[in-house]
């Protein structure tokens, strides 16, 4: 990609996992996890239900700790104590349950927690959201009534559209994708596709878990593999085969 | 003109039925007791005045509920903190009467809030504990004494004064209604105050302090209670420990009628101050019918019960 290849070969990695470990009171969900994330690349995380690669995308954004190991974002250590924190260092989640306020319109799901205000009284500037909102969606090709619907009424391709609508919006360098396409059709899967491809353009790092092999050999640039807490490997998606990458999951020849 | 037909479908019914509700018992009590002094500037501006602490506390829980918590400790608080104040009062300025008021208010707010929101128990068993707590509290404070308030300016301003002619409940009623509604609608705080009751974990994930912000509802209904007590105490020139006793069922129907969700993250601070009132009217016309307590009581549960019913029938889909 030519985005990618803009960036010195010396710029450090966008995220840097080191030897991370995470244990729930004596059990082990991640033992020994090394990966790295570049800016313009799009790293698939693939592996069987229970790998722990949800785990694993929650102690990068601050949701867990790390029972040990080190993350490094622009080749600096960070210690992420809540999402906010690693918002702020521009870093999105595409959540696997979205984590979207049902009950409230889209644009206040767009901007939730970045409420933009107005005035000396700080006033919520709805206007502004509304308008900003309509760009995101269309521009995203992500087709809602209105900026105003409630998340609610909204099926379940709009909201997936609307999650990865305001991940993208927000990151500024590293977007984390727990299965963005598990609920979606095929016509709404492949304007998923085009979203991550937009990422890599506008040269972020994406690290999206995906259980179609099909998907990420789409629109991967490497393939992680994690089985029951291990990094197995990670390979080059263009020098490696499906079977390798299924006998890498199962750890069956 | 798609987007102007969803933005009509999506309105919800049940924000509006508490207007129809009011305009039609206005209407319904006008005609029935026409010759009873009912549609007067006197008796409406009465009503709006009776019902000032109880739109004060209705305020103080669109927030609770919108947050996705409860609470049921505000009758108690309002005995405490005037019970507290006149006490105060009778050996020192108003203000500081008035700022004991306020602060034993925000007291018992913020325990009700570090349980809830750092201890992480649910609010409706926290307030259900703090509530049989404070009854005995209030109880015991003045072993079942009554306070007198002889402050004249502590009486004006929290009771029957006024300020060029406007009576000051009235101005509170105001003040606290176009406060309440401004940072519930208007603020970054209002809207993380819906966020985390509508979804507290989605809220997190965007990095929303859900616990701050439960706690912050917590406090915030202590002291409108608190102000409530302040009021009663104003306008009845003394403080009892029955004060409030009977409030919470009255708040939680004007706010629920309102049409502010039960189970969060929906609501109104208008809806409020109209059920608020819808409840205030009901008081005062069953009265002027001659209605007798007992009657009264049970005509209003069940008026309260149709209310509740339809708003939550027409708020499910």
């Amino acid at each position: 990609m030519s985005a990618a290849a803009a960036v010195p070969a010396s710029a450090p990695p966008v995220l840097g996992l080191h030897n991370i470990r995470k244990e729930f009171g004596g059990v082990v969900a991640i033992e020994d996890f090394s990966l790295d994330v570049r800016a313009g690349e799009v790293v698939a995380l693939v592996g069987d239900n229970g790998a722990g690669k949800s785990t694993l995308i929650k102690i990068i954004c601050g949701v867990y700790p790390p029972t040990a190991g080190r993350i490094l974002i622009d080749g600096g250590d960070v210690r992420f104590s809540d999402p906010s924190e690693s918002q702020a260092r521009g870093i999105q989640v595409v959540y696997q349950d979205l984590a979207l306020a049902e009950r409230q319109p889209v644009y206040m799901n767009l901007f939730l927690g970045r409420e933009a205000t107005t005035g000396p009284f700080r006033r919520l500037d709805r206007k502004r959201m509304i308008r900003e909102s309509e760009e995101l969606v269309h521009g995203l090709d992500v087709r809602i009534p209105s900026a105003r619907s409630t998340i609610r009424d909204l099926s379940g391709g709009q909201r997936q559209g609307v999650a990865i609508a305001r991940a993208t919006h927000w990151a500024s360098k590293l977007v984390l994708m727990d299965e963005p396409t598990a609920a979606l059709g095929v016509a709404e899967t492949q304007k998923v596709e085009k979203i991550i491809r937009g990422l890599r353009e506008r040269n972020l790092a994406v690290l999206v878990i995906s259980h179609s092999l099909d998907q990420v050999f789409r629109i991967s640039d490497r393939i992680c593999v994690l089985r029951r807490g291990v990094q197995v490997g990670v390979r080059n998606t263009r020098e490696t085969t499906n079977n390798e990458i299924v006998s890498m999951i199962t750890g069956l020849q | 003109m798609a987007g102007k037909l969803a933005q009509l479908r999506s309105v919800d019914p049940s924000q509006y039925i508490v207007y129809v509700g009011f305009v039609l018992i206005l209407i319904g009590f006008s005609i029935v007791l026409r010759d009873d002094g009912f549609l007067t500037t006197r008796n409406l501006l009465n009503i709006v005045q009776q019902t000032t602490p109880v739109t004060i506390m209705a305020v103080g829980m669109v927030f609770v509920l919108t947050a996705g918590e409860i609470d049921l400790s505000i009758g108690p608080i309002v005995a405490v903190s005037a019970l507290l104040a006149s006490l105060v009062l009778r050996e020192s300025f108003w203000p500081l009467g008035a700022a004991v008021g306020l602060l034993a208010g925000a007291a018992i707010g913020a325990v009700n809030g570090v349980l809830v929101a750092y201890v992480r128990l649910p609010s409706f068993l926290v307030t259900l504990a703090t509530m049989g707590f404070l009854s005995g509290v209030a109880r015991w404070i003045t072993d079942l004494q009554s306070v007198p308030i002889t402050n004249d300016t502590f009486n004006a301003i929290f009771g029957a004064g006024s300020l060029f002619g406007v009576p000051s409940l009235l101005i509170w009623t105001v003040a606290i209604v176009l406060v309440g509604h401004f940072f519930y609608h208007e603020t970054r705080y209002g809207a993380h105050v819906h966020a985390i009751g509508d979804s507290a974990h989605s809220a997190r994930a965007v990095g929303i302090k859900v616990d701050r912000v439960r706690f912050s509802v917590m406090v915030l209904s202590g002291v409108a209670a608190g102000l409530a007590g302040l009021l009663y105490a104003g306008r009845l020139h003394g403080a009892r420990y029955t004060l409030g006793e009977t409030d919470l069922l009255t708040v939680i129907a004007a706010v629920i009628v309102g049409g502010t969700r039960l189970n969060g993250g929906v609501g109104t601070i208008f809806g409020a101050l109209i059920g608020s009132l819808l409840m205030g009217l009901l008081n005062n016309g069953l009265i002027l019918m001659g209605l007798s307590v007992s009657e009264q009581l049970m005509v209003r549960g069940l008026i309260i019960l149709a209310a509740i019913a339809l708003t939550l029938r027409e708020a499910r889909r």
